[in-house]
């Protein structure tokens, strides 16, 4: 700072009187800056900006357009599984329908096969039964005869009478087993 | 008491016998480096012509290396180019003028870059002195702004139209006009430039001074006493605090500047009121 003093002052150095060099030489350095800077700098920025935020604005586009397709795509899907569980229901119904009428058809034919089985069994037992009625009742009027004629001491196959007393003891006895049988 | 009769060499101390040497006008004027004469004019290469010169080599070189490869996803240096675009366009040219004012643009930017970095030299270490405090340079911008808008006024809006645009701004009554159409002519095309020259040279001329100022006063009270003990460190935390406040008025009259003439344009484009 001490050269502050040492600095002569010119005369008519005014501060507020701009001299026409320093103005000519101050509007070439800002002219010089300008021109430069508006052709090789600043058109170069505003595109770099242009296009960066045309960048940023198509990616933001982009992204909407992703979820409003995905949203789509979900809508869709929902749809879908609903149609599959209504399906999925309807078959199960359908299927527990036709168990029951497997079933059913099943223990019908069961039943009646019993019956038929049963009827069958019925029948043989009551004609081995007559068959065995129809042996024991020869075999004993045989059997009676034959001690009768032992009692009585003289056979009594050729006599007609005997023949006939025998067939009522018979039939007395066959009544008796009937009375037995009820 | 403590008076010595040997004055330092290295200047005037508080109890060395000489005065406060005040700072002057004189601290504005430069010696001439070189000089030459071109048209009839002669021209004297100073040192704030120098700071000038590499001012205008500084911003040029910062603008052409951010805008050198522009990637979509800048670097640093890049980044910072483009703060320095968007920041005039956003903030003065789309806030004051518009959509439309993008054409102009790359005036602000250079406008706001330059006086900016001419005030910056203030306070730069070596430099320190406003190249704006010199009145020839904002003089000259302020021409260059009163050029710019008069005639992009009667491009816009017609030679006699743009006068009478800007000296009957409908809407008032009629004995009004009588005051406000001088009023209105005067300070449009008058007072503007005149105001736009000073704000910015005053406001410079006065910081550098007051940094001067403050500064001087801080050597000038380094003493073995404790009054220049005191003084000395006070002038000099003063020195300092006005630094961060120089650094603060620097950008807002850059910005200030710019903003004006984002105004004029954007007045010269459409007629208002």
């Amino acid at each position: 700072m001490g050269s502050v003093t040492i600095l002569a002052s010119e005369g008519g150095n005014s501060p507020l009187l701009p001299p026409t060099d320093e103005i000519i030489i101050g509007l070439i350095a800002f002219f010089l800056i300008f021109f430069v800077l508006a052709k090789k700098a600043f058109p170069s920025i505003a595109k770099t900006l242009d296009a960066r935020a045309d960048a940023i604005e198509g990616g933001l586009e982009r992204a909407a357009k992703a979820q409003e397709e995905a949203t789509r795509t979900l809508v869709s899907y929902q749809a879908q599984l609903e149609q599959a569980r209504t399906e999925a229901a309807e078959i199960r119904t359908s299927a527990q329908a036709q168990g029951a009428a497997i079933v059913e058809e099943a223990r019908a034919k069961a039943s009646e096969a019993a019956a038929a089985e049963a009827a069958r069994a019925v029948a043989q037992i009551s004609a081995e039964r007559a068959s065995v009625a129809a042996s024991l009742q020869k075999e004993i009027g045989d059997l009676a005869i034959t001690l009768a004629g032992k009692i009585v001491g003289e056979s009594l196959a050729d006599d007609a009478k005997a023949r006939a007393s025998v067939d009522r003891f018979l039939d007395e006895l066959e009544a008796q087993a009937k009375q037995a049988q009820r | 008491m403590f008076g010595s009769v040997v004055v330092p060499a290295d200047g005037c101390h508080l109890l060395s016998g000489c005065g406060f040497p005040a700072p002057s006008a004189d601290i504005f004027t430069w010696p001439v480096l070189a000089s030459f004469h071109l048209f009839g004019i002669e021209f004297n290469i100073t040192k704030p012509v120098v700071l000038l010169m590499l001012g205008a080599v500084m911003i040029m070189a910062f603008f052409l290396l951010a805008a050198a490869k522009p990637k979509l996803v800048p670097g640093r240096f890049q980044s910072l180019g483009e703060l320095g675009y968007t920041f005039v366009r956003d903030q003065i040219s789309r806030e004051v003028i518009g959509k439309d004012g993008d054409k102009y643009v790359p005036l602000l930017v250079s406008l706001f870059f330059f006086v900016w970095v001419l005030n910056l030299f203030s306070i730069i270490p070596i430099a320190q002195f406003p190249v704006t405090s010199k009145f020839a340079f904002p003089v000259g911008l302020a021409l260059m702004v009163w050029v710019t808008y008069m005639v992009l006024g009667m491009k816009k809006q017609g030679p006699i139209k743009f006068f009478t645009n800007m000296m009957f701004p409908p809407g008032l009554p009629k004995p009004i006009y009588l005051i406000l159409a001088p009023i209105e002519l005067l300070s449009n095309v008058f007072v503007r430039p005149f105001t736009l020259a000073v704000r910015l040279f005053a406001n410079m001329f006065a910081g550098h001074l007051l940094l001067t100022i403050f500064s001087i006063g801080a050597w000038y009270l380094v003493s073995p006493s404790v009054v220049g003990a005191l003084g000395a460190t006070a002038s000099l935390t003063m020195t300092i605090v006005l630094t961060g406040f120089e650094m603060f008025i620097q950008f807002l009259q850059a910005f200030i500047f710019t903003l004006l003439t984002a105004v004029y344009i954007g007045g010269s484009l459409h007629a208002e009121h």
